[in-house]
């Protein structure tokens, strides 16, 4: 269905230069100009940080994707070239396709709202649903994508909160598919209510092991997660290969899985080809979990407190190794169940280069969405609907896929560089002591 | 004498708060002029507007009876105004000549760097100010007190008249404040005016000609050093009297709460740093470890409170001997532990002001349910301990990092104190506060002792080692010198013991404990 091509290169790359930490703390001078002045803006400035500026990221990553648009059009590559005899036309030509574009895109990922309307009105007049499936397979192919992109972005959320960096979310999400796979078609006698949870389990468990490898690495001979992550996705890639042209191939020539049994599929709710399943509720059931973990257990807290200050936590005695372990488990099992919800939900069987990009987009993601639970599905809502709406744009719009990348690239390094977000807007929070600063001599 | 320098109404004013309101300041030739108040009094806004950092909303600036406008550090440099940071502004690998001719760089034949000459230049002030460093040496390799010597020659080079210098003394040892005042005092008499900002009163008396005091953005007036004494400057600091003096009643010591027999430690870079040391602290009394920085006092408490491994020897906290201390057991055993790094050890920062004040007990009921987090519970706690410690903030909500570094040491002294402990461990609780900050703390303190918990005190800062101590141990290299009854010593024995000199000599350096010291006036 969806391009699943190169999208790994660009978010991936461009985030691995953003700081790993979510929360950037301004270092406050030991004396600024007045301890009332800091905090009287705090609030505002919470505001501004996680919801105004990640907004502002993504209209301005539209914007010069939008520019990128217009100078990569052939139409307006001609009207340009005869910009002196006509400019108008030009700058014409340059916009519509501009709204050429984004209208595709954003109709492929949503659908046509006129085209929806109709479909619910036939369907109270008549009974008949085909027009109103018609209409909503566009959104309910959006949420399908928004699913994994929920449950990785979580994933890296949780390690981001503990000040791990998770890149390994792409070998854990291979992983989870695989074992949710296993267990899903090499069981045939259990009735739907224990073999769901059981093949739900078993790729949480796979993403569990796959992230708790290279967390007990860093917890006992402090090995740096990056690395032993990005060790463990090749692992993983390598390994499935092996797996899918070997134990877990199915009969006959392409290396892929048997299908699983339909007692370990994850209920639809629409016929064939809408593929909206249970597993997106359950995506958000489980951003309510991390919430609840991260905010409201002693857990989180101590999760929290060694992403925050690792010295001052050890100090109030938490046990900075343990949680390193806990977190890279969780993070792990996050991971392995978006594989497993892709498999029981969507997919239903596994192939070679089944992940896709998936985990390296949910970093940048994470990023996005300040690693909060809610802000990572607002994210995983916008890379799903991206990612929806760019098969569309390609054969409507005739633009690249790979604009998507661009975009999503574009909105990463304006998350990354907040600098730059308060620049184009004049956001003026915290001048007064970035000012500071630039003192000494020089310029 | 002429006026080289007035400030003439300036008012500045950020969202929310007025941070200079009106101040007047004028300087003359030839005067080392102290700018004294609290954290957070302005003194720091002032001196970046006169350094064309901020631009002033009201007021002006006069350079020798002219109006200037100094939008930036380049103005104030060509009007022959010089700062020297807190934080040093040098490039560690490069030598003193390449940083002090650095933005200004003079070449020979268009493309050369023309270091010779500059060196010479360098050699030639620090000739004339008394100034002693050698223009080719690397900055990493320099003491702290002479790289501050670099950013003096620095200013100097670029024919600075007026110097500024914030807070110079608080990176220095006791000896390199000595020797900046000896500095300061040449360059004066070599007609240069000097603005000195600063929160410690001891040095004011000792260097100033004239003081003027900052009060919540407010001029509260300019006093000579000659008709106050400190006790009147820091109430005109504080706004209110300061007690300089901790009263404190004669220590009822009863039963033992730490031994610390042959303790052996290593630092993180595996030097034996604590090598052999016996004390005990018993309830009701205050243990001081003076000595100078460095000698294993920190590692002595880290290893104390489980941060540090034990190399060698026995801990024995509350009756019980510990092997391996972990920090949570020691915290459960009713240890509380005011650590010397508060923003590294002592806070998490970005965590609001009540998620700071359970850091040590989150898990344990009421906090805790089990696994869940009482929030409530959490944040009622946080308005508690707020009021009940004075901690000066709008709301419990904000971030610790938004607090003043004195409220930030009230938040972990609330914390700890609240907490049900038998043994104080407290690393340098008062280090970088203000005055009524360090009169809070205390009284605190006492109050503990006297409540009867054991108290084990370890600063650099003898004056509050000798207000606060019943009895002191000096540490020196490692080991304890000797351990004195507070009251049957002085500052002078306390200081030969911290230079190593063992008491068997002291009788040869002449110098005998003082008897009955009951007050100790706290100057700092």
């Amino acid at each position: 269905m969806p391009a699943k091509k190169d999208a790994r290169k660009s978010p991936g790359s461009t985030s691995s230069d953003a700081t790993p930490r979510p929360v950037p703390q301004s270092k406050q001078p030991a004396e600024t100009s007045g301890e009332l002045h800091r905090e009287i803006r705090r609030p505002s400035s919470a505001w501004v940080d996680n919801l105004l500026m990640p907004a502002l990221a993504v209209f301005t990553g539209l914007v010069v994707g939008g520019l990128i648009i217009a100078v990569a059009n052939d139409a307006a590559i001609t009207a340009w070239g005869n910009f002196f005899q006509n400019p108008v036309a030009a700058i014409k030509a340059s916009w519509d396709a501009i709204i050429q574009a984004y209208s595709a895109l954003f109709g492929g990922a949503l659908g046509n709202p006129a085209d929806i309307v109709a479909g619910f009105q036939t369907y109270f007049a008549t009974g008949q649903t085909a027009g109103l499936y018609k209409a909503i397979y566009p959104f309910s192919e959006s949420l399908v994508l928004t699913t994994p992109y929920i449950f990785l972005g979580l994933a890296v959320a949780l390690g981001f909160r503990c000040g791990l960096f998770n890149i390994g979310a792409e070998g854990q999400f291979f992983m989870g598919a695989l074992g949710a796979a296993y267990v899903g078609y090499s069981i045939t006698t259990l009735p739907w209510f224990i073999h769901l949870p059981l093949a739900l389990f078993g790729g949480a468990v796979a993403g569990a092991i796959w992230g708790a490898i290279p967390g007990y690495l860093k917890a006992k001979f402090g090995a740096h997660e990056v690395v032993n992550t990005i060790m463990m996705n090749w692992i993983a890639f390598r390994l499935s290969d092996w797996l899918l042209n070997g134990p877990m191939k199915a009969v006959g020539y392409r290396p892929v899985t048997s299908t699983v049994e339909a007692t370990a599929e994850l209920p639809r709710f629409f016929p064939d080809p809408l593929r909206l399943n249970w597993g997106f509720p359950l995506a958000l059931v489980f951003a309510l979990l991390v919430y609840w973990f991260l905010f409201k257990t002693t857990l989180g807290f101590e999760v929290r407190a060694v992403g925050a200050n690792p010295d001052a936590s050890r100090y109030a005695g938490m046990s900075v190794m343990r949680n390193f372990v806990l977190v890279m488990t969780l993070s792990g099992a996050l991971a392995g169940l978006a594989g497993a919800t892709q498999v029981l939900g969507t997919d239903h069987w596994v192939g070679q280069g089944f992940s896709a990009g998936y985990g390296f987009d949910s970093i940048a993601l994470a990023l996005l969405g300040k690693s909060h639970p809610l802000g990572v599905v607002l994210a995983a809502l916008l890379f799903g609907i991206l990612r929806g709406g760019a098969t569309s744009m390609q054969s409507l719009a005739r633009i690249p896929i790979h604009i998507i990348s661009v975009i999503q690239g574009m909105v990463i390094i304006f998350v990354a560089a907040p600098a730059i977000i308060r620049w184009i807007y004049r956001l003026r929070i915290g001048t007064a002591e970035q000012t500071v600063l630039t003192r000494g001599w020089g310029k | 004498m002429t006026t080289v320098l007035e400030l003439r109404g300036i008012t500045k004013s950020f969202p929310g708060v007025l941070a200079n309101d009106h101040i007047d300041l004028t300087l003359e030739q030839g005067e080392i002029h102290a700018l004294l108040g609290e954290n957070g009094a302005g003194k720091t806004t002032l001196m970046n507007i006169l350094y064309g950092l901020y631009k002033p909303d009201e007021g002006e600036i006069l350079v020798r009876g002219e109006k200037v406008d100094i939008h930036s550090p380049n103005d104030a440099i060509a009007r022959g105004i010089g700062m020297v940071h807190q934080h040093f502004m040098l490039i560690p690998v490069m030598t003193v000549t390449e940083n002090v001719m650095l933005g200004i760089e003079p070449t020979r034949d268009v493309i050369f760097l023309d270091k010779s000459t500059v060196a010479e230049h360098v050699l030639e002030i620090s000739k004339q100010y008394g100034l002693e460093v050698d223009p080719d040496a690397t900055i990493k390799d320099l003491a702290v007190g002479t790289q501050q010597r670099v950013e003096i020659i620095k200013v100097l080079y670029r024919s600075a008249e007026i110097l500024i210098l914030d807070e110079p003394t608080a990176v220095l040892t006791p000896q390199e404040v000595e020797g900046l005042f000896k500095i300061l005092q040449t360059l004066v008499d070599k007609g240069k005016s000097i603005i000195f900002i600063t929160h410690k009163l001891k040095e004011v008396m000792a260097v100033a000609d004239r003081i003027t005091v900052l009060r919540g953005g407010r001029t509260v007036g300019t006093v000579s050093p000659k008709k106050v004494d400190p006790a009147k400057l820091a109430a005109m600091m504080v706004g209110r009297e300061v007690n300089l003096v901790v009263r404190k009643k004669r220590a009822q010591p009863k039963e033992t709460a730490l031994t610390v027999k042959n303790l052996f430690v290593r630092d993180v870079r595996k030097n034996l740093v604590v090598r052999g040391v016996t004390f005990d602290v018993r309830k009701g009394e205050v243990l001081g470890v003076a000595g100078v920085q460095g000698n294993g006092q920190s590692e002595l408490v880290y290893a104390l409170t489980g941060l540090l491994p034990i190399e060698n020897g026995e801990i024995n906290v509350l009756g019980k001997t510990v092997r391996k201390l972990t920090p949570r057991r020691v915290l459960e055993r009713g240890v509380a532990h005011v650590p010397e790094d508060r923003q590294k050890y002592g806070l998490v920062l970005s965590f609001p002001l009540y998620d700071n004040l359970v850091l040590c007990n989150y898990y344990l009921p009421p906090f805790a349910n089990g696994v869940s987090l009482r929030q409530k519970v959490i944040i009622e706690n946080g308005e508690k301990l707020v009021k009940q410690f004075d901690i000066r903030t709008p709301s419990v909500y904000v971030n610790a990092s938004s607090l003043s570094g004195g409220n930030q040491q009230k938040l972990i002294v609330g914390r700890e104190f609240s907490r049900p402990i038998q043994l104080l461990i407290a690393a340098q609780p008062t280090r970088g506060l203000d005055v009524g900050s360090i009169e809070y703390i205390h009284n605190r303190i006492i109050e503990k002792r006297d409540e009867g918990t054991a108290v084990l005190l370890v600063s650099s800062e003898l004056d509050e080692i000798l207000a606060l101590s019943d009895r002191i141990a000096v540490m020196y290299r490692g080991q304890i010198m000797e351990i004195v009854d507070a009251s049957e010593t002085s500052k002078e024995y306390l200081g030969l013991l911290m230079a190593g000199i063992a008491a068997s000599q002291t009788a040869i350096a002449g110098a005998k404990p003082k008897k009955e010291v009951k007050e100790v006036e706290r100057v700092f």
